[in-house]
């Protein structure tokens, strides 16, 4: 396959990026997207030129690295999958394709392809965990977690902070990510105990560090790897409200 | 060098016991005045970061991702096995124990197997109490599958994600040290190198990945939990960026590095397909339950196959040939991974391979759909079979899977003593980067358990015991001269790197190096190949080092020159590797040696000469390295012939 590339070039955070056209000839369509780039990295080695900076690693789509903003969507035309996971064949020979970084003021493009996604781990920080010391846990089977209730926590526990729901949302919101912990933990008799306090913490982290707010498009959760559902938007709603009513939970 | 493993005295059941209640402990108020360093954040390194921060101590944790939550143990799929016994089935802790020193070919300590089994049960309990949503059965009690080279139902699984889902319950456990300020995260921050002074580990020496800045860390210990270094052989189910620098820096720096040559081929991986493949896929042994692994019977039905003029489920059953459960009825589909491998292989190599290359076996699950009905099989493995078809564009419902063996884990690593010390005090290893619990083969869904086992339940006591014995004051700070000249020595790798200018990009030369150690010291060697290989990458080294083509600059964020150090690291170690394949002239495991075989074709071990842990010592550039032998006694276990049949 013949493929036009046209890729976001960008230095580093202070320089203003651009995108730049390369062409291949030599495509394979059982290629994944990412050997592809690999493919033009290595040529453009060849030619003396500095490779495309892009994150990526398990390239099975599970690490939740890779992330390309592919002729408009996130990760590309398929949906349930990674851009690692998209493969060539999903292209028609002399196809042009842009590939961009996420855009979202909460994620500074590093280099190229890559930004800073490190506003989720500080949003996790803030309160996406069980508050338990290794070593005082009871017996694993001690507490009966029906099976419904345990796959529907894991639905949400899926998600890989990949951050394809920011950058798919036109406010570049964070609500269906920082909802897939809150739900998670609300929905397991573990994580009840801090469930209000959890939602309140993770929202107010969230809001500080620049996500947008959310009409609830449902654009997030059509171009999530994982698809993980709106509900769990709603669950988060409910506990917030809920913090925000009862008062020992008030903060600030 | 006097190898002491540090095994307690004792019955096996009270070692563990003993132990801890032998080892110092570190006063609550004093655990704050020490520093300890993690690099690597997977399961070993983000449960150790959390745990050590729990008690007190001053945690600095690395990880070259641009998140802790991304390290490669999230990619494990099937489970991790705990001696819970909940399903009546006669499991326990000696079984487990057992089966694992059985499973690793006689090769691993029992002590330290023991304690792993032991500590199995607790980790379940940690990662349920931290909201890990593990399966379960509609009563709420949790569910088990069963797992290769056991009889017994003790694997505990997430869907197909159970290393994410253990992974993130590590992390958030870590997340939550950071809130409290006892862990400092540093993330694209990659270790290059180790700073040993006084006969002890004082720091590292560490680039940021973003900037480029080359930056010292002292501490009072260091825990290297840095993964496997499968990545030698290029293409592997390890993720891109997994390599062995870290634990190959700190063995130039005196860290004996343990039976490098014990690599694990994984039965069910997805073929190659071309060359410009850059990573295979494995495919969860957990598949092996319900799959039927086959090939046809003959050599020209396979070639049919080949050329695409027959369907493989148009082959009657009579002309199939299920050659595992042939050969092995007594554990049939769920033999080990060696020996799986091995046999996948075999009826490759006759010729009766099917795919286009002849590189790949059936893994059917026709019989089990009709057995159970698709519905059941798509809830136990429906993630599996999505990202199958996503990968090879073809339906596993309807026609049966192809697999092939694939590079998958490394039972080699680092030497360490029972405390998880390498030889160099202050330095530890934990995880896959460790040598220590799986001898030459591991068990599936044992990684997962190790990694934790080590970082929740061991290290927390161990490290204590060093830290007691220092003292506080014992650390030296980031300007005294050994910092400086490690921070030289990097920056002038570096330096010399990017001087080079040569023609040719650093992956080309990782497929080359990954080329030869598949072909020559992959699933089956011998000692004409391994010399072969060894002449093969020396050569290699010498073009690397004066052709390899590093564009761009080290004040930057620049890929291809992280690339490179790794890949150099690499092509040394797979010197190294060709080693101690050469010098273990026996089969065990996932180790096969031609020359070593039973009338069978199975592996042939020879307990009289090579019951021991090959550590090497290294002796500077170019030097042939130092072996030391570590005598592996058995009290609690006969050796005897490994045997599925």
């Amino acid at each position: 396959m013949k493929i036009n590339l046209k890729v976001w070039r960008q230095k580093n955070n202070n320089t203003p990026g651009k995108l730049v056209e390369y062409q291949l000839d030599n495509i394979s369509p059982d290629m994944s997207f990412l050997e592809m780039f690999d493919v033009l990295n290595g040529e453009l080695t060849k030619k003396g030129e500095e490779i495309v900076a892009f994150d990526h690693d398990c390239r099975e789509g599970i690490c939740g690295s890779c992330s390309m903003y592919i002729n408009g969507r996130a990760h590309g035309p398929q949906t349930g999958a990674t851009t690692c996971q998209l493969h060539m064949r999903s292209f028609n020979d002399g196809d042009t394709i842009v590939v961009e970084p996420w855009r979202a003021r909460a994620f500074p493009v590093i280099k190229d392809l890559i930004v800073d996604r490190s506003a989720f781990d500080r949003v996790i920080q803030a309160g996406g965990y069980v508050s338990v010391n290794t070593g005082s846990a009871r017996d694993a089977n001690e507490i009966l977690i029906p099976r419904t209730v345990a796959d529907e926590a894991m639905d949400a526990a899926a998600c890989i902070g990949c951050g394809a729901c920011v950058a798919a949302c036109k406010n570049a919101s964070a609500m269906l990510f920082v909802s897939a912990k809150v739900s998670q933990l609300a929905i397991l008799p573990q994580g009840k105990a801090e469930s209000q306090q959890r939602a309140e913490r993770m929202v107010a982290q969230m809001d500080a560090e620049g996500f947008g707010a959310c009409s609830f498009t449902g654009a997030c959760s059509v171009e999530c790897p994982k698809s993980i559902s709106l509900d769990h938007i709603a669950r988060m709603n409910r506990e917030y409200l809920g913090a925000k009513l009862t008062s020992d939970n008030v903060q600030g | 060098m006097k190898l002491d493993s540090k095994i307690p005295e004792g019955p096996l059941a009270e070692k563990w016991a003993r132990h801890k209640f032998g080892l110092k402990l570190v006063n609550p108020a004093n655990k704050r005045k020490y520093d300890i360093i993690v690099v690597g954040t997977g399961l070993a390194g983000a449960s150790a970061a959390a745990s050590l921060a729990e008690l007190g101590y001053n945690v600095k944790a690395l990880t070259f991702h641009d998140s802790a939550r991304r390290a490669h143990s999230i990619a494990a799929q099937g489970g991790i096995n705990a001696a819970k016994n909940y399903q009546n089935d006669g499991d326990s802790v000696f079984r487990l124990f057992y089966d694992t020193i059985k499973g690793g070919d006689y090769r691993a300590r029992e002590g330290n197997v023991y304690r792993l089994a032991e500590v199995s049960v607790n980790i379940i309990d940690q990662c349920v109490a931290q909201g890990v949503p593990f399966a379960r059965e509609y009563g709420g009690l949790l569910a088990n599958r069963s797992f290769g080279g056991a009889q017994v139902s003790r694997t505990f699984y997430a869907r197909g994600q159970t290393g994410q889902q253990l992974l993130l319950g590590a992390y958030s456990a870590l997340s939550r040290q950071v809130t409290t300020g006892k862990v400092k995260m540093l993330t694209r921050t990659e270790l290059l190198d180790i700073v040993v002074e006084g006969g002890k580990a004082r720091g590292i020496v560490t680039r940021n990945l973003i900037t480029g800045k080359i930056e010292s860390h002292s501490a009072h210990a260091v825990l290297l939990c840095t993964g496997g270094y499968g990545n030698v052989f290029y293409l592997s189910t390890n993720a891109m960026n997994s390599n062995v620098t870290a634990a190959w820096r700190a063995h130039k720096h005196g860290a004996l590095f343990a039976n490098p040559c014990f690599t694990q081929i994984h039965p069910t991986c997805i073929p190659v397909k071309g060359d410009y493949q850059s990573k295979l896929t494995l495919m969860s042994e957990s598949l092996r339950n319900d799959g039927r692994v086959w090939v046809p019977k003959t050599k020209e039905d396979a070639e049919k196959i080949r050329k695409g003029q027959l369907k493989p489920t148009d082959l009657k059953e009579e002309d199939r040939d299920y050659f595992l459960e042939r050969r092995y009825p007594s554990f049939g589909n769920l033999v080990p991974r060696d020996v799986a491998s091995r046999n996948a292989k075999y009826v490759c190599d006759e010729g009766r391979g099917v795919s286009k290359t002849g590189l790949a076996v059936y893994l059917d699950f026709a019989d089990a759909i009709k057995r159970d009905g698709r519905k059941t099989i798509e809830a136990k493995y429906g993630n599996l079979f999505e990202m199958y078809e996503k990968i090879v564009d073809d339906n596993p419902y309807e026609t049966p899977m192809m697999i092939y063996p694939a590079v998958h884990y490394t039972m080699g690593g680092l030497w360490v003593d029972y405390n998880l010390m390498t030889s160099i005090p202050g330095l530890y290893a934990l995880g896959e980067a460790n040598f220590s619990d799986h001898g030459a083969n591991r068990l599936g869904a044992s990684a997962l358990m190790q990694g934790l086992a080590d970082g929740y339940f061991v290290i927390p006591y161990t490290v204590g015991d060093y830290l007691a014995t220092i003292g506080p004051a014992d650390k030296l700070p980031v300007d005294a001269p050994a910092f400086k000249e490690a921070e030289q020595r990097v920056t002038s790798q570096i330096q010399r790197l990017l001087s080079i200018k040569g023609t040719k990009p650093v992956d080309e030369f990782h497929r080359q190096l990954g080329l030869i150690m598949w072909d020559y010291c992959g699933m089956s060697r011998n000692a004409e190949g391994l010399k072969k290989a060894k002449k093969m990458i020396q050569d290699l080294k010498a073009e690397f080092w004066s052709n390899v083509r590093i564009m761009g600059e080290n004040e930057e964020m620049n890929q291809s020159l992280e690339g490179a150090g790794r890949v150099a690291d690499f092509i040394e170690l797979g010197e190294l590797m060709v080693d101690d394949a050469l010098n273990r002239e026996e089969s065990c495991g996932g180790h096969f040696r031609e020359e070593h075989q039973t009338e069978d074709g199975e592996a042939l071990r020879d307990d009289a000469n090579f019951a021991y842990v090959a550590a090497w010592e290294y002796q500077g550039e170019n030097q042939p390295e130092t072996l030391h032998k570590e005598i592996l006694e058995f009290e609690n276990v006969k050796l005897t012939q490994r045997s599925y049949k």
